[in-house]
């Protein structure tokens, strides 16, 4: 008997210890959870840290109103069978509430206002650690989280003030009004999640797998056509077999022409792929440090 | 499709070097060769080298992520890299040279498996290359690769390699490391990085890749002493589940086995581990760094911070602590204070009683005149806790032997320490 891990146990063991520590160390943790590949897999996670009770703590969907139907359909089934509670952020609200203004124009998307709706969410609920599928590989803002990340009481994130993170002691002290955003799986790789959703035949929502969908070409992706977005004139809608790597809102996430039907094909092409998975996110393209100014302002 | 993702193993390194010893070079070189960059990024990089009128392609740009790193051209903190081969899976702790050096190496040297260090071979050991041999030594990464990089400026010369192994040499062996390499690579031409050099053969060792595919990292972790720090109870009190009573934790050194005798600390309370659990079925033994969930014969009363552990094998219980304290915060260690100090799942608070001395990490020698602890200073210290601790020396248990210390005013963690005898 060999007494060493593979890499995607030793990733796994990791994850769950930390998931333990938010237990441990804060009141009212929940899980943020958008529908996509990696909050999912943090979701089983959780499942496998906790085990034979239920994962205690809520799953937490900030939903902007422009979702894919198989997305939501998912989610509602995995709520049933984990027996946890959902919590539900309404983008829609905060607009209707005057809390945030919607964009306008040809590539207009709510993923802006997620933030207030995300922050008011946090707030109106009094969790004080909220966990998320953030990877450090995605981009390179993230590439300096921490796995414990502090907020202040605005829910702003001080990338130049962070507290320096140690062997496995995690530091959940703050003050009232502050929280903390965690990352278990910061040290996945897009591979490391396709592997382990092949290796642990984990549920995900159609959309990851391809089939055929209707689309437009637009900002050098494939955008799926819905009631949320306008076709141009000089746009053509096509009909193509298409697969997403990352599922935002549906305004904003591309896809990508793909034959890969089954998982076991799914990781064969995340082997071959010569662009990031986030290269079709247009929310990340408004600029050379996108993610970290919307990190800043609270951003997942 | 094959299968061997599932036997790969994960290696965690650290790198220091300063900004002109070809670090990032090397390191874009690692991910180049492994074909780690995508397009897209190497596109992105190429239009903000451009924009910042650098007329090569600045890979620090892959990962100085932040606003003020960009525009500075400086790398503030560490920056986590990933990339993978057929055999292993790799991270790397990429640590600034410059700006609060010592903070940030120490952070990166904690969950290290090796450090690789870069040495300029026109300029051959420097205070540098001491220091941060020092910290890995300090941090006990038990693997040190020293790159002995820039070889094409010295023409490829075994004799001034062979210089600098004697040289390194010398001064290391007033450190504590067991296993140190070297390797004569050119970073920028590709020497010995991933593929054999005809320039140097007369070097009969392995390249660095191949070195960090292969090296043994199996005794890493501490698999004598069985340690297990409870993390939280499990108590699902379901209709299905109804009596049981699991301990979640990941194991911190040690095997533990159904059957084994255990002592529960500091109750001191003795029983039988019954099963070890995890969702998908019981397992037969569970080992660092595992996270599982054990259960007992008899029901006996364990919190959180308490730890499970062999009767044969203690650690110590010690409430005075002799310790190597890493100060890691702008505000100084105020005399007396009090702090939280966090020790594997459990709190205590603490005083710093004593400074022992400070130590000069660029000479190795001992200040004991000056007792001040300020930012990136190494001191030993004596620590008296509020309650005994569980502890086991640095050198023998990393999981065990570290602590960090909070202040209780700020929240912040201010010092991480590692336990001596």
């Amino acid at each position: 008997m060999r007494y060493t891990l593979t890499h995607l146990k030793e990733l796994e063991a990791e994850a769950i210890f930390v998931i333990r520590e938010v237990f441990a160390q804060f009141e009212n943790p929940a899980i943020l959870f958008s529908g996509g590949k990696d909050s999912i897999v943090l979701t089983h996670l959780a499942k496998k840290a906790f085990w034979p009770s239920r994962i205690p703590f809520p799953l937490v969907h900030i939903d902007t109103g422009h979702n894919f139907p198989e997305t939501m359909k998912f989610r509602d089934d995995l709520v049933k069978e984990l027996g946890v509670e959902l919590i539900v952020g309404s983008v829609q609200k905060s607009i209707d509430d005057g809390a945030v203004r919607e964009e306008t124009g040809k590539n207009a998307s709510r993923n802006a206002l997620q933030t207030v709706t995300l922050l008011d969410t946090i707030e109106g609920n009094n969790i004080d650690a909220a966990m998320g599928g953030a990877r450090r590989d995605e981009e390179k803002a993230r590439a300096k989280e921490r796995f414990f990340s502090h907020r202040d009481d605005f829910g702003q994130w001080d990338p130049k003030n962070q507290r320096p993170e140690l062997w496995n002691l995690f530091n959940g002290r703050k003050n009232m009004g502050e929280h903390f955003r965690v990352f278990p799986i910061s040290n996945w790789t897009e591979m490391d999640v396709w592997q382990y959703i092949l290796h642990e035949n984990i549920a995900i929502p159609s959309l990851y797998i391809a089939h055929e969908r209707d689309v437009v070409r637009r900002n050098n992706t494939w955008l799926p056509v819905s009631e949320f977005i306008t076709v141009e004139e000089n746009e053509k809608v096509e009909r193509k077999m298409i697969r997403f790597r990352t599922l935002g809102d549906i305004t904003i996430t591309g896809g990508d022409e793909s034959e890969a039907d089954t998982l076991e094909k799914i990781v064969q092409e995340v082997a071959a792929a010569r662009q990031t998975e986030r290269g079709n996110r247009s929310d990340d393209k408004r600029g050379e440090t996108a993610m970290e100014d919307r990190k800043k302002q609270g951003y997942f | 499709m094959s299968d061997n993702y599932l036997d790969m193993q994960l290696l965690r390194f650290t790198t220091a070097g300063s900004v002109d010893d070809g670090k990032s070079t090397l390191i874009g070189r690692l991910l180049f060769d492994s074909k780690s960059i995508f397009e897209d990024q190497l596109e992105s990089v190429e239009a903000s080298s451009k924009k910042r009128g650098v007329d090569h392609v600045d890979l620090a740009l892959l990962t100085d992520g932040l606003k003020d790193e960009r525009e500075q051209g400086i790398t503030i903190d560490v920056a986590y890299r990933y990339f993978a081969t057929p055999k292993r899976k790799f991270i790397i702790a990429d640590t600034p040279g410059h700006i609060q050096y010592t903070r940030n190496m120490v952070t990166g040297a904690s969950t290290a498996n090796l450090a690789l260090l870069l040495v300029d071979a026109r300029h051959g050991v420097v205070e540098q290359t001491c220091r941060h041999s020092f910290i890995a030594s300090l941090l006990q990464i038990p693997h040190l690769v020293i790159c002995i990089n820039k070889m094409d400026l010295v023409d490829y010369s075994e004799e001034r390699f062979n210089e600098i192994v004697t040289q390194y040499k010398e001064f290391a062996s007033k450190l504590k490391v067991n296993d140190i390499r070297f390797v004569p690579i050119s970073a920028l031409h590709g020497d010995n990085v991933v593929n054999r050099s005809t320039n140097t053969e007369w070097y009969n060792g392995e390249t660095l890749l191949h070195t960090l595919e292969t090296i043994h990292i199996d005794s890493d972790q501490d698999h004598v002493n069985a340690r297990f720090p409870v993390q939280t109870v499990i108590r699902p009190k379901s209709d299905e589940h109804h009596d049981f009573r699991g301990y979640a934790g990941r194991v911190a050194g040690g095997i533990f086995k159904p059957g084994d005798q255990i002592t529960v600390l500091p109750s001191g309370f003795g029983s039988k581990i019954k099963s070890i659990e995890t969702l998908d079925g019981p397992i037969k033994e569970a080992f660092a760094p595992m996270s599982v969930t054990i259960t007992l014969e008899d029901d006996i009363d364990i919190s959180r911070g308490d730890m499970i552990v062999r009767p044969n094998n203690q650690p110590r219980a010690e409430q005075d602590l002799d310790v190597m304290l890493c100060w890691l915060n702008n505000k100084p260690a105020q005399p007396r204070a009090k702090y939280t100090l966090r020790h594997t799942t459990n709190d205590a608070r603490c005083m710093i009683k004593e400074v022992l001395y400070k130590v000069d990490i660029n000479t190795l020698h001992r200040i004991v005149e000056d007792k001040e602890i300020t930012m990136n200073d190494i001191v030993r210290v004596k620590l008296r806790s509020t309650k005994p601790l569980f502890v086991d020396e640095y050198n023998d248990n990393r999981n065990t032997g570290s602590i960090i210390l909070v202040d209780e005013a700020t929240n912040e963690t201010v010092a991480a320490g590692m336990i001596r005898s």
